[in-house]
């Protein structure tokens, strides 16, 4: 069988992990471990009058109770935001201070005002909870659209009016003037719910200093060590690069949530330099709901003006973003870049304009999430399509197909070039699967149950293999984001690819290996993938915005093209050919049209032994390369969800879900449709499960698996999956990336599937018993729901 | 403290430990078994499902001393010389990602399979999303989990 591009192999990483032998951050234990617990705010908002340590010192076990005056004063500096966005008036955004260990203030329940290591964990949590700290409450601040009203509490004092930015894109003008000569205008209030990431491992952190070296050691639950350490080393002053190697070992799950360096690192790297113990502490499920960053929480109106033959004539949109209490890592990128340049959608529209003002608000930072920005402007759009579509009484998968772009390159009034698609296509394999053409009659078999059935569509596009490093950097990013490769032919012809991806569940050690054995011939189980480790990978951007596909496999690509080159000289040498009749196939290395030969592992011994070499070469077999997109890539598809709901009680149970997806060229169709499976189950519970709730005192009310619902085994149905590929023409393998589209594409297609069983426009996410309900009911009688 | 006497995946052990420790907690930090996963703090997600005496339990709800002179099998106890059914068909199928879930999947999925067995009902898709409303996966969306567990099923 094959284990090339295309081929449907089982993944080489699964052994560890159903045996029980994965090595996650919280298996390590080192010799002389300490351990840290937090002491955290238990107030949204307040100044921090005093912090009283001395009982808490006197408890067993305790080595040391740390504080923000200290680590400041041991000059870590604050943690950061990598990407500067300017208001419309020029001005920069209103960065206020984060410390690790705040100092003066505390912003939100949860906020880290000290330390305490000692030699249990019990011990430091129950130190922890002997430090008394004295506060003064101050007026909170939760909802985001309060968040800029007079009167609202100030968060930071140099962001008046807890605003952060506010930032346009597009033409206000034309746009105002195509609504105004549009035959129909749809108008909608949409809310974007705020969401908890929940990878299942807890973040985790085992932090080493070495006294003698002074080198650090950091162990930690990171989609990008690199990236952390860079962070560590340039903004917080840990240590140098060199001093400070971050190793992200098996780690489960990121979702977005451990692209960002928090104050835990931090704290724990610092610690285990005063202590000189090695410092670990991992989450619990409370701390994670308390800290780890949230995602989405947008609140949004739209217009979108049509004209007499269903042409989309203009979109204006103005949203509100709450970014919590401080500026996460990218946390500015994503209601800007992410979300306004994808509002288009994939719809021929000449009148865009968006504007975004980001606020501060005494909640959770909230940063990127599975699909981050792109998932916010898919729900406004689609929801958008499919209310226009029943207040014009049209078709909703006609008049999107009347709209649909159909000749690329297509440039989007919000500067993105659409470089390949068939959305018409999509559209088509989706309703194939889906049987819409049957739908009247499961819809008249559900209503004679006295049930309600629903078809929603959802069209779904995405700006992927982020990113093309000066595109990026000319709109304020802080960093580049190309990525980087290693191949290594060993003298026996195994193949080592050091990756500066990683792989926390997406399945590189198998992918990445498929296109090595795809290109070279040999079985993936010599080749072995290495990520995840700043000692062995040169430098990496990591994984997260669907790139290890499209930018870290191109990296990889570009890697054997300088292997494959060398390989080729010598063996041309060799065989006395020329280089440009040599071939690489079936494991060996062939002079084409004869019987000449060397098999693959001969090249690789003759490389090293350098006894015949070309004149010059220098002996070896291993290359390196970065990869720098040319554009961003853009997954679409289709995504139909039919419902069935239970009037009498708002019950609503998703009976079917299709999707069609074009993702390019698929290295392996098991695992891409497990990425699928995955972020739909994500999209359904944004769309009907998951919310992050607080108090008006700024208390969390979901912070723990009693309270915030986590989409279950027996809340979702199985999934019918199409693929229909167009290629991507901007990179080498023609990938376009995977990993986000569940969740971006499914909850609009639900909540529209819901809103056509129920009859009614008026329902905001998440869907539950409940809100249905309400819905119902006010749909009925306006008066009825209240 | 307490004397904790376990038979853990064959082998007899016998550990003093602080009378609050989790079974959990004794796995993990005591034997260093550290396949048994902790993945909340409200015996909510199942990542530690371990088999005590023979059924599925969450190792995080009971105390070690508790269940002193019980036997416990872990996922590292599980394959007999070759993978068990259920490691095997979840690597089949596709059923895990980033692994954190898989044990804790895998003790229940087993457990499962055991118990419709031994009463002679069908494993039936619907009957393993319902058994699976202890364990929270937030990678695979179920789909696969689901028919790792049912591949398994057939062949145990």
């Amino acid at each position: 069988m094959s284990e090339g591009i295309g081929a449907r192999v089982k993944r080489k990483e699964d052994k560890r992990f159903i045996t029980g032998k994965g090595k996650y951050t919280d298996d390590i234990r080192m010799e002389n471990q300490a351990y840290a617990a937090f002491v955290r705010s238990p107030h949204a908002h307040a100044r921090v009058l005093g912090i009283d340590t001395s009982a808490a010192e006197a408890m067993e076990g305790v080595v040391a109770v740390l504080n923000g005056q200290q680590l400041t004063g041991d000059g870590i500096g604050n943690i950061i935001c990598g990407w500067a966005i300017t208001s419309k008036d020029g001005s920069p955004m209103n960065m206020g201070a984060w410390s690790a260990l705040a100092t003066e203030k505390v912003r939100y329940v949860g906020d880290a005002v000290a330390v305490v290591i000692a030699d249990s964990q019990s011990q430091a949590r129950l130190a922890a909870e002997a430090v008394e700290v004295e506060y003064e409450e101050l007026p909170v601040l939760v909802s985001t659209r309060d968040a800029l009203a007079d009167g609202a509490a100030q968060i930071h004092d140099n962001a008046p009016g807890n605003l952060i930015y506010d930032w346009e894109i597009g033409d206000a003008a034309a746009t105002d003037a195509a609504l105004a000569g549009s035959a129909h205008v749809t108008e909608m209030e949409i809310t974007n719910n705020r969401l908890s990431p929940n990878p299942m491992e807890p973040r985790s952190a085992v932090a080493i200093y070495d006294e003698a070296e002074e080198h650090y050691t950091l162990y930690t639950t990171s989609q990008n060590p690199h990236v952390a350490r860079l962070v560590l080393s340039a903004f917080y002053n840990v240590a140098p690069e060199h001093k400070l190697r971050v190793i992200a070992p098996d780690v489960g799950g990121g979702f977005g949530s451990k692209i960002y360096i928090y104050p835990e690192e931090i704290t724990c790297l610092w610690a285990s330099m005063k202590t000189g113990r090695s410092v670990k502490w991992t989450s619990d499920r409370s701390e994670a709901f308390l800290t780890d960053a949230h995602g989405r929480d947008h609140v949004s109106t739209a217009k979108m003006g049509f004209d007499a033959n269903g042409r989309i004539t203009g979109f204006k949109v103005d949203t509100i973003a709450n970014f919590g209490a401080y500026m996460s890592l990218f946390s500015s990128a994503v209601p800007t870049y992410l979300y306004a340049t994808l509002l288009s959608g994939q719809y021929n529209i000449s009148n865009i304009h968006c504007n975004v003002r980001a606020v501060y608000t005494n909640t959770v930072p909230v940063d990127a999430y599975r699909g981050a920005g792109r998932p916010e402007a898919c729900y406004l759009i689609e929801r958008m399509m499919e209310t226009a579509a029943r207040e014009m009484g049209k078709d909703p998968a006609e008049l999107r197909r009347a709209n649909f772009i159909t000749q690329f390159p297509h440039e989007t009034p919000v500067i993105m070039t659409y470089d390949a698609g068939d959305f018409g296509g999509n559209l088509d394999k989706a309703m194939a699967a889906a049987d819409v053409a049957g739908f009247a009659a499961r819809k008249a078999e559900a209503a004679a149950r006295g049930k309600l059935r629903g078809l929603g569509y959802s069209a779904y596009i995405e700006a992927c293999g982020i990113a093309p490093s000066q595109a990026v950097g000319s709109l304020g990013a802080g960093v580049g984001l190309w990525e980087s490769a290693e191949v290594r032919v060993n003298p026996v012809g195994t193949v080592e690819i050091l990756t500066g991806s990683h792989s926390h569940g997406q399945g590189h050690e198998t992918t990445f290996a498929q296109i090595v054995a795809d290109r070279f011939g040999i079985p993936i189980d010599n080749v072995q993938v290495v990520h995840g480790d700043t000692d062995k990978v040169q430098f990496g951007m990591g994984t997260y915005g669907s790139r290890s596909g499209a930018v870290g496999m191109s990296a990889i690509v570009k890697a054997m093209d300088k292997v494959e080159a060398k390989v080729k000289k010598i063996a041309a040498h060799t065989l006395e050919a020329s280089e440009d009749d040599i071939v690489i196939e079936g494991g060996a290395v062939k002079v084409a049209g004869t019987d000449k030969q060397m098999l693959w592992h001969e090249v690789g011994l003759a490389a090293y032994t350098a006894h015949n070499l070309p004149d010059g070469m220098e002996p070896g077999l291993k290359e390196g390369a970065f990869y720098d997109p040319v554009n961003f890539t853009f997954p679409a598809g289709v995504y139909i969800a039919e419902v069935e709901v239970d009037p009498e009680t708002g019950v609503t149970k998703i009976v079917q879900f299709t999707a069609a997806d074009d993702f390019g060229t698929i290295i392996n169709p098991m695992i891409v449709e497990g990425q699928v499976h995955g972020g739909i189950a994500q999209g359904v519970g944004q769309a009907m499960l998951e919310n992050v709730s607080y108090d008006a005192d700024g208390q969390l009310l979901t912070g723990s698996y009693m309270d915030y619902c986590m989409p279950r085994a027996d809340d979702l149905p199985s999934y019918t999956l199409e693929h229909n590929t167009t290629v991507c023409p901007n990179n080498p393998l023609g990938i376009k990336g995977c990993g986000e589209a569940g969740a971006i594409g499914s909850p609009p297609a639900v909540i529209n599937a819901i809103t056509d069983a129920i009859g009614t426009n008026d329902l905001q996410m998440p869907a539950t018993p409940q809100a249905v309900w309400r819905a119902i009911q006010a749909a009925k009688s306006p008066m009825a729901a209240e | 403290m307490a004397n904790v006497k376990l038979t853990v995946n064959g082998r007899a052990v016998s550990r003093d430990v602080p009378d609050t420790t989790l079974l959990s907690e004794f796995l993990r930090e005591t034997l260093r078994l550290t396949g048994t996963h902790v993945g909340c703090d409200t015996s909510q997600c199942g990542a530690c499902v371990v088999h005590v005496n023979g059924k599925a339990m969450k190792s995080c709800t009971v105390l070690a001393a508790a269940i002193s002179g019980g036997e416990v099998t872990t996922v590292e106890g599980l394959a007999n010389g070759s993978l068990h059914p259920m490691q095997t068909a979840f690597n089949d199928n596709h059923g895990l990602q980033c692994g954190f879930c898989t044990p804790g999947m895998i003790m229940t999925g087993v457990d499962m399979v055991n118990r419709y067995k031994a009463a002679g009902r069908e494993l039936t898709e619907e009957a393993i999303r319902h058994e699976l409303e202890g364990n929270i996966c937030r990678c695979t969306g179920y789909h696969n989990i689901v028919k790792s567990i049912q591949d398994a099923a057939a062949k145990m």
